[in-house]
């Protein structure tokens, strides 16, 4: 099994369960440094799939909380040369599969060939990029498809049906399905037509579709669950951990 | 960085530019530019783009475009002879007077270009970001021409160093949102507008403000901008006697640079300096000359020169003109200094003041602290090549920065 079909592996998983998959996502050495590790491990405890972000100067997709998280990451010293080595040395505490999450000028730094080889060394399986729409994302998926990883899709409410399409054909591990137009971190809600849009989506993805943005609470959860695979939950588990408060608590709570 | 190009492509790049055909339709300038962004705003973009191919060169609309620009925003602007500075240097030096626009800068002729195209692809409402405060003021006053709202994003920092623009703005009717995040400079507030726009792209239209960001932004502010260059190119046969022997332009995004060079490319007798804050030093941090300094990566929205570390995080600038405060830098430019056709040349924050110093006295013009970086560029390359003719984009006037050069007092500078 290729890294990207075990994510694909561990959402189905949790769905033959009977119950939604859970995507939790952290912002890689925020609050600390030195608790990451620990962090990531007591989330991947719960989570089925864990999204690890990579802080970026400029997240032009981010809302508040993981903008600031970002920054301070970047403060503490975090990179993402040095994810990977911390990732690498400690694959055995990480039982979910990894995505991570990156702006692709982190991504050009190292350089893509570099990139994909070390990733697949430190256990990631895929790569979501905010900022690479997938008409510039040629380069970058060949290199990391040559390893058996791939780069998730993002696809929102506006995305016209043809385009639906070609993204859903063209994302590797899950598919991810924004569920506003808007930035992460939201606290308006989900939109009422959410249920008619994740059908949507669905219907056309030949992999699993997970919902993120504004996912908050266990209603949240089993609301989208009932539309798509999992559902993914950053900013308010991001503030969990900045309110120095326990995140494999929040996540249980979550499927509650 | 020229690895980025094969043997023979800067040629071929060059005519290409020359001939009108770049960017290329995925917007590139060769290996630079492109279109980086959330997904969530690619509908918007196409039909930006849309919207820009069916308008942009539209009889009606240059018709209007080019009777705002006249009746409103004062065009043709002056070409002025600077006899003082002639007799200092020992070259003829003329300036291409932005600073007479309407509102004081070049920044005029992209907003309400762009005003009227927001018009007429059927936006509710404007937002901007702005550096110096002469994009928002421009922009302010483009949406109140062309009535609609208009909500411009500037750091906090800025907003400090700029407090007379600020109030312009809001004489002219624009809500200023303060931007604390990042460096509170050019940059956060792009990255402030831009997360804005992916909240309500059908709604919005998104008025950038320099030859910056996503296809077809650097486009269409090169197409709006190179009236600059297109006046000054006659100005220079009709009042000069012939064309210069060297044109500089002070660079941050780049959209006066790019403005003043465009129509100058084919004159390859024409040497075209772009002029880089040069700041307290060579250092990363410490200026905000990216062409000069810079690595190629992608930022807001575009592949292009960028003050990165080496993981590949977006520097903190500085610069005394917050108009050139910025990490990025247009990708048409990069393209320019990577095929050799424009030379990217520092002028530090001491060097900027000395010439805007040395330009009052000689001339009566008070210009912008942007432009004084592309005069004392202009004065050093005098030095060395006696008798030659010059010409200078004067790309705004100096009032908006008193509260920064307050702190220089001429007195102690002498």
């Amino acid at each position: 099994m290729s890294a990207h079909e075990s994510v694909s592996s561990a959402l189905r998983a949790a769905n033959d369960a009977g119950r939604p998959a859970l995507i939790p996502f952290i912002t890689a050495g925020y609050p600390k440094l030195e608790d990451f590790m620990d962090v990531l491990a007591a989330v991947s405890d719960v989570g089925d799939v864990v999204e690890i972000g990579v802080p970026f100067s400029d997240p032009m997709a981010d809302g508040m909380t993981i903008q600031r998280s970002s920054h301070e990451a970047i403060k503490n010293g975090v990179s993402l040369r040095w994810i990977l080595e911390q990732l690498s040395a400690n694959r055995d505490r990480i039982k979910a599969p990894v995505v991570l999450m990156s702006y692709m000028n982190p991504l050009l730094a190292i350089g893509y060939d570099e990139l994909a080889k070390r990733a697949l060394a430190a256990g990631v399986c895929g790569f979501i990029v905010p900022d690479l729409p997938f008409e510039e994302s040629h380069d970058l998926r060949a290199a990391l498809e040559s390893q058996g990883l791939g780069v998730v899709q993002l696809v929102t409410p506006a995305t016209p049906a043809e385009r639906l399409q070609l993204l859903a054909d063209a994302s590797r591990g899950f598919l991810y399905a924004v569920t506003i137009t808007g930035i992460t971190g939201g606290d308006g809600g989900l939109p009422d037509d959410l249920a008619a849009y994740l059908d949507r989506v669905s219907k056309v993805s030949p992999l699993p579709v997970c919902a993120g943005f504004g996912i908050r609470a266990a209603g949240d959860v089993a609301n989208v669950g009932q539309h798509a695979a999992g559902a993914i939950v950053g900013s308010a588990l991001v503030e969990v951990l900045e309110r120095g408060e326990d995140p494999a608590a929040f996540l249980r709570s979550l499927r509650d | 960085m020229k690895s980025l190009l094969e043997s023979g492509d800067a040629e071929k790049l060059l005519a290409a530019s020359i001939n009108g055909e770049l960017p290329d339709e995925r917007g590139r300038f060769g290996p630079f530019g492109g279109r980086y962004i959330p997904e969530t705003l690619v509908p918007a973009f196409e039909r930006l783009e849309q919207g820009v191919r069916k308008f942009l060169h539209d009889d009606d609309f240059q018709k209007e475009f080019r009777a705002e620009l006249h009746n409103w925003v004062g065009r043709p602007t002056a070409l002025t002879p600077a006899p003082t500075l002639s007799a200092r240097w020992g070259c003829d030096v003329w300036l291409k007077r932005e600073d007479l626009a309407h509102t004081g800068a070049h920044k005029i002729n992209n907003a309400i270009g762009q005003a009227l195209l927001a018009k007429r692809l059927g936006a509710k409402r404007v937002i901007a970001e702005t550096g110096a405060g002469q994009h928002g003021v421009a922009s302010a006053a483009a949406c109140a021409r062309v009535g609609l709202p208009c909500t411009v994003y500037m750091g906090a920092l800025d907003m400090q160093r700029q407090a007379p623009n600020v109030d312009r703005m809001h004489r002219l009717g624009a809500e200023v949102v303060a931007v604390e995040s990042g460096d509170a400079t050019l940059r956060a507030a792009i990255d402030e507008a831009m997360r804005c726009w992916v909240s309500d792209p059908d709604g919005i239209y998104y008025l950038l403000g320099s030859a910056v960001g996503p296809h077809p932004y650097p486009w269409l502010v090169r197409e709006l901008q190179n009236v600059i260059g297109e006046e000054a190119r006659e100005q220079m046969l009709r009042l000069a006697g012939g064309l210069p022997d060297a044109a500089f332009a002070c660079v941050g995004g780049g959209s006066n640079a790019i403005g003043l060079f465009y129509p100058l490319l084919a004159d390859t007798q024409t040497e075209l300096f772009g002029v880089e804050p040069g700041g307290r030093g060579p250092g990363l941090g410490d200026n905000a000359a990216t062409l000069a300094t810079g690595r190629p990566g992608v930022l807001q929205g575009s592949y292009t020169m960028i003050l990165q570390d080496d993981d590949g995080q977006v520097q903190e600038t500085h610069s005394i003109s917050a108009g050139l405060d910025y990490s990025g830098v247009g990708p048409e430019h990069a393209l320019l200094q990577a095929i050799g056709r424009v030379n990217y040349i520092m002028a530090s924050d001491e060097e900027a003041l000395d010439a805007l110093g040395e330009l009052c006295e000689a001339e009566g013009i008070l210009t912008a602290l942007e432009t004084a970086h592309a005069y004392a560029a202009a004065k050093k390359w005098a030095a060395n090549n006696p008798g030659k003719r010059i010409l200078i984009g004067n790309s705004g006037r100096g009032d908006k920065d008193m509260p920064t050069l307050i702190q220089y007092p001429v007195s102690a500078r002498k």
